[in-house]
């Protein structure tokens, strides 16, 4: 295996040099290869073009009422999906909700993925008395039910869209927070760490070169699975009258408002409730695949 | 040493080197190391629990240029020196001395005795940054010390070719494309980029293909005449550690219980430990096969360390007195042995009757 080498450097610095993959093309080829995370994103894909497009493409005005076209069922005249419970296009409605919904899911898990992974990272490499400091504290918010704790600081704060946004990133900060130490702490008892301290690097250089490309991607994944969770509390919220306020169209209020009209038009009362399952379920496969993807285990 | 030194001469001298060849490069005093284990509430109240005496009281000499093997048991506490000389955890007591300096004054501050001190690990898989290529791994280390990017990338190119890896083809990789041998290349040219004085071999051939071994070994040795090298070479592979080590030094359960110039201390091993640790080695004979295994269990607990010589539990010579008397690292002739038989006036039956018997 041992080559000869007669190239001197100066001439070895101006040769085209061999590039490998690197990492995340790794991982992105490995998850084009992957039907189910394919499919997963598609469906987001499509989700997420829906909901930007959604003023271009409803068929109805989402707001516009009709008393005597209440509760239609599925393919009603030129109503696709029915009407609601005030004589509103649902499929207009459900394309327009898609905005909010996945604000609501997204949204505060971008937050607590910032500052949670900065918490976490900061507790899992400096270790000793300031990770129990930290990490204790984590575990007081973290006993708390993510639901109970989400309507409690809700409740708190008062109903509408930015304060539930806030109560959900306080929420989310905890778990992200926990899994960034824990990763934090295997990666720094890694041996590349070892040899970064033993070459003299300050713990702030360490941390930017070494640690943080290792463990932002697996706080990334975890992340993802969160925001299928933050979706539902979201609608949860939205349910309970402290998240979004009708008569904006969002599905977890959509799910409320119709769900006396279960036994009247139960097809039309389950569509919102559907396009949270699809949607959260599309996030969490798409981040089990990316799992498995950036798991590099030779 | 000569103390007048003007700080103007050391940055002349590209090693700045202190005293003559005879002053050490390494002087290790009094090393201790103690792991706490998890103590309860009472015991905290009580004064404290127990503690592991990983390396319980080490003293050593590097010399310049010279290859210092480290053998021993798994647990004797070899892996333990190896990153308290890296300061990687902090000694419970002890000096280091490198250079005629201690180690963390202001004549060496931390930062500088670690350019000066590199270390080699066993794993070569995980002492490499996966999301890196080996070349940025290689260039970090200078990188930290102020050296400008490009001629830190450079500086790596030049030390993968020397090590054997073609700059062109490998620079640009990542860790997980190379093969065992090919890593540990790359891990020895990171540790030679800071151009270190000392380099501390932790097992670093030990996880290789016989065949690569070799090959990595005689790099080795090429590196350390190439650069003016000293290395201490920790390894559980005796037969190595006597091809590779100009001196070496036997320890055992924390305790330094034999030094000496490898040859003299393969031939004629002074202390019991040694000879028993020296008939475990697999004979390359099979007329002399090696038969039985010279020691029986495990060696004690380092938590509750035996009283009087550590080794006396085991030990074939053991008497009564070496319950109660800790011997210390006599020294004659450039050996050194931590045995009662060879302290005169110990009590024990054989000393001086039995030194240099064989």
């Amino acid at each position: 295996m041992s080559t000869a080498i007669t190239a001197p450097a100066a001439v070895a610095a101006n040769t085209p040099y061999e590039r490998s993959a690197g990492f995340w093309t790794g991982v992105l080829r490995k998850l084009a290869r992957d039907p189910v995370a394919i499919g997963a994103a598609i469906v987001l894909l499509l989700l997420v073009a829906m909901a930007l497009f959604a003023p271009l493409l409803t068929p109805h005005d989402p707001y516009q009422a009709s008393m005597l076209k209440r509760l239609k069922p599925i393919g009603f005249e030129n109503y696709l999906l029915g009407t609601d419970e005030l004589g509103r296009d649902m499929l207009s409605r459900l394309m327009v909700g898609a905005r909010l919904s996945l604000f609501m899911g997204i949204t505060p898990v971008l937050i607590a993925f910032v500052i949670g992974s900065g918490i976490g990272i900061l507790a899992g490499y400096a270790g000793g008395l300031v990770n129990t400091l930290i990490m204790r504290t984590i575990d007081v918010l973290y006993a708390f039910p993510s639901v109970l704790l989400a309507i409690a600081l809700s409740g708190a704060l008062g109903a509408g869209i930015g304060n539930a946004l806030l109560s959900l990133t306080i929420v989310f900060i905890p778990p992200i927070a926990r899994v960034a130490e824990s990763v934090t702490t295997q990666v720094r008892s890694r041996d590349y760490v070892e040899a970064a301290r033993a070459s003299g690097a300050g713990a702030f250089t360490i941390v930017r070169v070494h640690v943080l490309g290792n463990v932002l991607g697996p706080i990334f994944v975890y992340s993802t699975s969160l925001i299928a969770v933050s979706m539902i509390l979201a609608s949860g919220l939205s349910f309970l009258g402290l998240g979004v306020k009708p008569p904006e169209p969002e599905w977890g209020l959509m799910l409320n408002t119709l769900r006396t009209a279960i036994y009247t038009q139960p097809w039309v009362a389950a569509l919102p409730g559907l396009m949270i399952f699809i949607t959260s379920i599309s996030f969490n496969l798409l981040s089990d695949s990316l799992r498995s993807a950036m798991d590099v285990k030779n | 040493m000569s103390i007048g030194i003007s700080v103007e001469h050391i940055g002349a001298d590209p090693h700045g080197d202190r005293g003559g060849p005879a002053q050490p490069l390494l002087t290790v005093k009094k090393l201790v190391k103690h792991f706490d284990l998890k103590k309860s509430f009472l015991e905290t109240l009580n004064g404290g629990g127990k503690v592991v005496r990983a390396v319980d009281g080490v003293d050593f000499k590097v010399l310049k240029g010279e290859t210092l093997g480290v053998v021993g048991e798994s647990g004797c506490g070899k892996s333990t020196t190896a990153r308290l000389l890296m300061h990687l955890i902090e000694p419970s007591a002890g000096e280091i001395v490198f250079n005629g300096e201690t180690v963390g004054s202001p004549a060496l501050p931390l930062r500088e005795y670690r350019r000066q001190v590199q270390m080699v690990f066993q794993d070569s898989y995980s002492s490499l940054n996966p999301r890196l290529t080996i070349q940025d791994s290689i260039a970090f280390g200078p990188q930290v010390h102020g050296v400008p990017k490009r001629e830190a990338l450079t500086r790596a190119r030049d030390l993968l070719a020397r090590v054997g890896l073609e700059p062109s083809r490998f620079a640009e990789r990542y860790p997980h494309e190379l093969s065992g041998g090919q890593r540990q290349r790359v891990n020895i040219a990171r540790a030679l980029a800071s151009e270190p004085r000392l380099v501390i071999l932790d097992e670093a051939v030990s996880a290789l293909d016989k065949s690569v071994e070799a090959q990595v070994l005689n790099l080795l040795m090429d590196l350390k005449d190439e650069f003016g090298l000293t290395y201490i070479f920790i390894s559980h592979d005796l037969h190595v550690v006597r091809y590779i080590s100009d001196r070496v030094m036997v320890m055992y359960l924390g305790k330094v219980a034999e030094t000496g110039p490898a040859e003299a201390l393969f031939e004629r091993p002074l202390h019991p430990y040694t000879r028993a640790l020296l008939s475990s080695m697999p004979s390359m004979d099979p007329d002399h096969r090696t038969e039985e295994a010279p020691l029986a269990g495990d060696p004690p607990n380092p938590i509750d360390p035996p009283p009087g010589c550590r080794f006396h539990t085991r030990c074939p010579h053991a008497e009564a007195v070496c319950a109660q008397q800790v011997p210390s690292l006599e020294s004659e002739n450039g050996r050194e042995a931590a045995c009662l038989i060879h302290e005169p006036g110990s009590g024990h039956s054989d000393a001086r009757a039995a030194i240099y018997a064989a």
